[in-house]
């Protein structure tokens, strides 16, 4: 068991491409951390640093206090699973596991019992001596996990290992996972592009974009107060609604000629130009609110989404079904409770905050 | 798929592929009629389409005593010495373009570039290009008459090296990363993994080196001058060339059907591990 730290961590490439900036962040022991981005936000980069297999420009990469920046991958103490799995073809799901165990010297015996209580704890004891193209996705993901479990290591890594799963496997093995390391207790980091996976998944969620860190917190913390337009939009599905804005003075804004109250303890000068953003779940219909314009209904069972227009501005809103008998062209008078308005700044992105706050 | 043919459609194909196969097979069993004749018949050019009574005893003239012409050297030693020639070359190719190919495709080294692309070059320098200089060296470290001085000219080309590295790069880069968190350096992970998986592209290559290095004819011509390190391919040609007596025919199609042999047996066997190769494309 270990912890990760990461101190200022770069890595700059060959040709020049910064693919992560400066980066500071502690994974505390036992912890589940998800470092979720859009793709090329340098979280699959810095997955690869703390693994090893890719070299650390600046700052440096500890596992349990101890700097490993010039370590081979293998004598790090690290297990990963790979997107694709990489399980090696030729050999048996049995050897897929012993290989790693056998590099490292471990008896036979040892070997035997790590290997069928690995292959019990992930039901693939009737597999062991299939060949991996024998294997379902499903089932070669369990290897994968299998490969890492057998070595006990202090961390495990993962690499988007549910994206080549389909959506209903996806979902049970993001539960298996997270059951899984919940038991054996190992800190883990685990790199996703998907914000669903994020946000079930984690108990420490890092949001990554253009090789930095944007927020870290919990998944909630993050859900209900993004620190920036970029957190706002990516995390939460649908995605939150921004909206562009104008600020009266006295903690009202101007959006399409409707004056929309906010918190009175953010200092905004009138004429401020700001964004505001309504998760689509906290939109409803109100008699006091404004007018939007409904063009396509979308039926997901349990939830209705209406996308709708609020004079030039996109709006999206999500109710329960049958709640709001919605059509296409027709018009809804909606609103928000001012607590689940989100100020942002229109020109850094950056959510602004109360005075006494910041 | 159309499902009602015309019956035309079911014949048409079977007889081109019939032609096809005449084609190739007739010749053939032409050697094979002549290897089975009396001189005699031969030389008065009555040969026909139906085998004679004198295979076995043609046989074993030119398997154990030799044949006539300008070579007395038996043909079962003959064959010997193709066979360890195809043989030295067919493994000496795959032992260097395997190992230069990993070298080339995973690692890092100053002039890696250079490197492959010189050995591409050599594609470009068959040994018949360069037969004058490559002579000249064998010679100058005497090695004429030799097996190295036979072989390792034909060893050297870069269709092994090219061969090896299209397949390695096919090998996804997840698996060497794998092998390096389970602990396998380069070499570990050069048998452990990369060997294995390259069991079928070693089997093709050794059929096609192994008939290539069989079929071998000017170099072994130039290089070997000695009876007992002749190869078979020169051993029918010295057959056919006599200087005063008649060309026995029977006997160098005796030899000729016994060239073609191990070429087949190494075709046959190594074919099984061409289909799978073919069948099982996952990596």
């Amino acid at each position: 068991m270990a912890d990760i730290r990461l101190d200022h961590v770069g890595k700059t490439y060959a040709g020049g491409f910064e693919a992560v900036r400066d980066l500071s962040l502690t994974v505390p022991d036992g912890c589940f951390c998800v470092l979720v981005g859009p793709s090329g936000c340098g979280k699959s980069t810095l997955l690869r640093m703390v693994a090893g297999l890719e070299t650390i420009t600046t700052g440096t990469v500890s596992l349990n206090a101890q700097v490993v920046n010039h370590l081979e991958p293998a004598q790090r103490d690290i297990a990963m699973v790979f997107q694709n799995y990489a399980l090696y073809p030729h050999m048996r799901v049995y050897d897929n596991m012993a290989y790693g165990l056998r590099n490292r010297g471990v008896p036979e015996a040892e070997i035997a019992s790590r290997v069928a209580h690995a292959a019990q704890i992930l039901d693939l004891e009737d597999l062991l001596t299939r060949k991996p193209r024998a294997l379902s996705g499903g089932q070669r993901q369990r290897v994968a996990m299998g490969r890492a479990i057998v070595r006990k290591p202090q961390v495990f890594l993962f690499d988007e290992p549910l994206s080549n799963l389909d959506a209903k496997l996806r979902v049970h093995m993001r539960v298996e996972i997270r059951k899984l390391q919940k038991a054996l207790g190992v800190t883990s980091l685990y790199v996703t592009h998907d914000q669903t996976e994020a946000m079930t998944m984690a108990d420490l969620l890092v949001v990554m974009n253009k090789g930095v860190i944007e927020q870290i917190g919990a998944p909630m913390e993050i859900y209900r107060t993004p620190m920036s337009v970029f957190v706002a939009t990516f995390i939460g599905s649908p995605p939150m609604n921004i909206l562009e804005a104008t600020s009266l003075g006295d903690g009202v804004v101007s959006i399409e000629g409707h004056r929309l109250l906010i918190d009175q303890a953010l200092s905004l000068p009138a004429g401020h130009k700001v964004k505001i953003g309504i998760r689509p779940e906290h939109l409803s219909v109100q008699a006091d609110g404004f007018t939007i314009h409904v063009e396509l209904v979308e039926s997901l069972g349990a939830h209705q989404i209406i996308h709708a227009t609020w004079g030039q501005q996109k709006l999206a809103m999500q109710v329960e079904t049958d709640r709001v008998p919605a059509q296409s062209g027709q018009a809804l008078v909606v609103g928000c409770a001012p607590q689940h308005l989100h100020v942002f700044d229109a020109q850094t992105g950056q959510r602004l905050l109360r005075d006494n706050a910041s | 798929m159309v499902e009602h043919r015309h019956w035309s459609m079911h014949v048409l194909p079977h007889l081109i592929l019939g032609l096809g196969v005449l084609l190739v097979v007739f010749p053939v069993y032409l050697a094979f009629v002549g290897a089975t004749l009396d001189p005699a018949t031969i030389a008065n050019g009555q040969m026909g389409v139906v085998p004679g009574n004198r295979f076995i005893e043609n046989m074993s003239r030119v398997l154990l005593a030799g044949a006539g012409g300008s070579t007395r050297e038996p043909v079962l030693h003959m064959l010997w010495n193709s066979f360890v020639m195809a043989m030295v070359i067919a493994i000496g190719k795959i032992v260097i373009s395997i190992l230069s190919a990993y070298a080339v495709v995973y690692f890092r080294f100053p002039l890696r570039k250079t490197a492959f692309w010189v050995i591409f070059m050599t594609l470009m320098l068959p040994v018949e290009v360069r037969i004058y200089p490559t002579y000249k060296i064998v010679a100058d470290l005497g090695m004429l008459d030799t097996v190295a001085g036979l072989c390792i000219p034909l060893i050297a080309s870069a269709t092994g090296t090219l061969l090896f590295r299209q397949f390695f790069m096919t090998i996804p880069d997840e698996l060497i990363e794998a092998s390096q968190m389970d602990g396998a350096g380069p070499v570990r992970f050069f048998i452990d993994t990369v060997l294995p998986l390259s069991l079928t592209s070693i089997a093709a290559l050794f059929v096609i080196q192994f008939i290539y290095g069989w079929n071998q004819y000017l170099w072994p011509l130039l290089i070997t001058s000695k009876d007992s390190m002749q190869t078979i391919v020169i051993g029918i040609k010295k057959m056919i060339v006599t200087q005063d007596a008649l060309t026995e025919w029977q006997l160098a199609m005796a030899t000729a059907v016994l060239a073609m042999l191990p070429p087949v047996l190494v075709v046959v066997v190594m074919q099984k591990l061409f289909v799978r190769g073919l069948v099982e494309t996952e990596k």
